[in-house]
């Protein structure tokens, strides 16, 4: 394909207007102990737009996902150092409420993770913990929520059932539902359809295609074919540093540097 | 590929040995259970009568029952369940979820497992130490302390087993929403894990129920029926010993009707409780 890339340690990261920006990364090193995740990541989100994050394994780009809404900070012995720039605050600076974060930042896993109770307290779950609705308030809302994850029509007759009966893929709607309920800013994917069939993931595809109106994703995929359907950026991660960023359709018809095109024509990784 | 007859056969062969093996062996432990619950049945059962629930224990050669000592076992064995409960299911918590592998941590999980195999009779010596020598007297409240120190370790031990089983994904999703570390433990954790605590609460009570050693050195016995905790307490183990050792045949009859007793609602209360747990699981 592009066989003219420029020397393999190169780096190209596209310029984005910067009064688009929701969520912008600076200069983001992390640490595992004493192993540097991340490698001074710089990359910017764009608000009410997808952004896909690809990579071979081990890359960071989960790494950089975690440090997003500070997960990371469940474990002692990793740290982030840096700048997330949200709304003009920065997220690792010391004095931030990390639940009201994550409240903004909402997270969907790798494998469906249902709480052991009814679909309707699924939902209702998050919403719970901030607001005090009222009984149809909050039916109103598990309702909305079901239904932008389009769940809504097969479970409506079943609210007061266990979510964890439900399918694999109807589990992983549940949670994206869990999650917006919420009403959170940004939504962060962490390979949400890795572990569901072909019909469910077109499923939640479509639903992350709908959100995007409302909503500024950033997606972790090693699912090239779904990066290039859903995302409007991307960025390629490699060895814990960002090494190109930019329009996805540029991406993949023309990436810049040798190592994206190596990854993305399926030469490694 | 060349197929050896020869080996295959050999390798039937050893899996029929080992196979019958495992029934034979499996046939030995049932016949143990069988005998007991025989024994238990065909022993206890003549001696079991209303009088048995309604009166207390008797003189030798007059008539009586084991109403004192059930009603001072459930006591004992409440009190010592509360306290273990919330002692275990805590402790279990924190050795889980927040102690890590500090050195704080390993030290208590070390001793928690040094005491789950104590003696049960230290633990009634050091109890008649702690709360029976000092305040002059047996008392039932001794009794349930001696006994929830026997169930908190066990209770401990399966709480942070089972919470360590419950994937990473489902803590991280809870606290994701915005939940604090201990809301997704309080409503997610311990209903996730609920079953699996609800064992180890009923083997700690299973365990408990059947102890002698260390109510001899606490709640003692009492001959009259008794609710007051602070006074010694009578309770189905330490009449069954004190009975089945005696010479009269009345007493040894109650005794064999207290351990059935025992037997059936250790049997009773386990099955109620898995039943419960299923339940609640299809809702």
């Amino acid at each position: 394909m592009n066989t003219m890339a420029p020397d393999a340690f190169d780096a190209s990261i596209a310029p984005v207007d910067p009064a688009t920006v929701k969520l912008d990364v600076r200069e983001l090193d992390f640490f595992y102990g004493k192993a540097r995740a991340l490698k001074g990541v710089s990359i910017p989100f764009q608000a009410n737009a997808v952004t896909a994050l690809i990579g071979p394994s081990g890359c960071g780009k989960s790494t950089l996902l975690r440090t997003l809404n500070r997960m990371y900070a469940l474990y002692p012995g990793q740290k982030a150092t840096g700048r997330i720039m949200l709304d003009g605050e920065d997220i690792l600076g010391p004095g931030v409420d990390l639940s009201m974060l994550r409240a903004k930042i909402g997270m969907v896993f790798q494998k469906p993770t249902p709480f052991p109770m009814s679909i309707h307290d699924n939902v209702a779950f998050g919403v719970k913990l901030y607001e005090s609705l009222s009984k149809a308030e909050m039916h109103e809302r598990v309702e909305d929520s079901l239904r932008r994850a389009a769940l809504w029509d097969e479970v409506k007759d079943n609210l007061h059932a266990s979510g964890l009966g439900l399918s694999g893929g109807q589990q992983q709607r549940l949670c994206v539902a869990r999650c917006i309920a919420v009403k959170p800013e940004i939504l962060l994917l962490d390979e949400p359809t890795s572990a569901l069939d072909p019909i469910s993931s077109a499923k939640l595809e479509e639903t992350v295609t709908q959100l995007k109106a409302d909503y500024t994703i950033v997606i972790v995929t090693h699912n090239l074919g779904q990066a290039a359907r859903l995302s409007n950026n991307t960025g390629f991660m490699y060895l814990g540093e960002l090494v190109e960023f930019g329009e996805t359709a540029g991406m993949f018809t023309k990436p810049v540097t040798k190592r994206a095109s190596d990854y993305i024509t399926g030469r490694f990784g | 590929m060349a197929v050896s007859a020869a080996r295959i056969a050999t390798r039937r062969a050893s899996n029929a040995v080992f196979v019958a093996f495992c029934y034979l062996v499996t046939a030995v432990a049932l016949t143990a259970l069988a005998a007991i619950l025989w024994s238990l049945l065909s022993q206890g059962l003549g001696g079991i009568d209303l009088a048995v629930f309604t009166k207390s224990t008797p003189a030798p050669g007059s008539s009586g029952g084991l109403a004192n000592a059930i009603v001072g076992s459930i006591m004992l064995c409440l009190l010592g369940m509360a306290i273990a409960l919330i002692v275990g299911i805590l402790a279990g918590t924190w050795l889980a979820e927040y102690a890590g592998q500090s050195r704080y941590g390993s030290t208590v999980r070390f001793l928690n497992d040094v005491l789950l195999s104590a003696p049960s009779i230290l633990i009634g010596l050091f109890v008649y130490e702690l709360l029976v020598a000092p305040f002059g007297g047996f008392s039932g409240f001794a009794g349930g302390v001696a006994l929830a120190l026997l169930a908190a370790p066990v209770i401990t031990r399966t709480t942070e087993d089972v919470l360590k089983l419950q994937p990473t994904s489902l803590r991280e999703s809870g606290v994701a929403l915005g939940t604090p570390l201990w809301g997704v433990i309080r409503t997610v954790l311990w209903r996730s894990a609920g079953s699996g605590i609800l064992t180890g609460a009923l083997l700690a009570f299973a365990r408990i129920s059947g102890e002698t050693a260390p109510l001899l050195f606490t709640a003692l016995n009492n001959q009259f029926f008794s609710l007051d905790m602070r006074k010694p307490m009578a309770n189905l183990p330490v009449v069954i010993f004190q009975f089945a050792l005696s010479a009269y045949d009345d007493w040894r009859r109650l005794a064999w009707a207290g351990a059935l007793i025992i037997a059936a609602s250790v049997l009773a209360i386990t099955i109620v409780a898995r039943i419960l747990s299923q339940e609640q699981k299809r809702s």
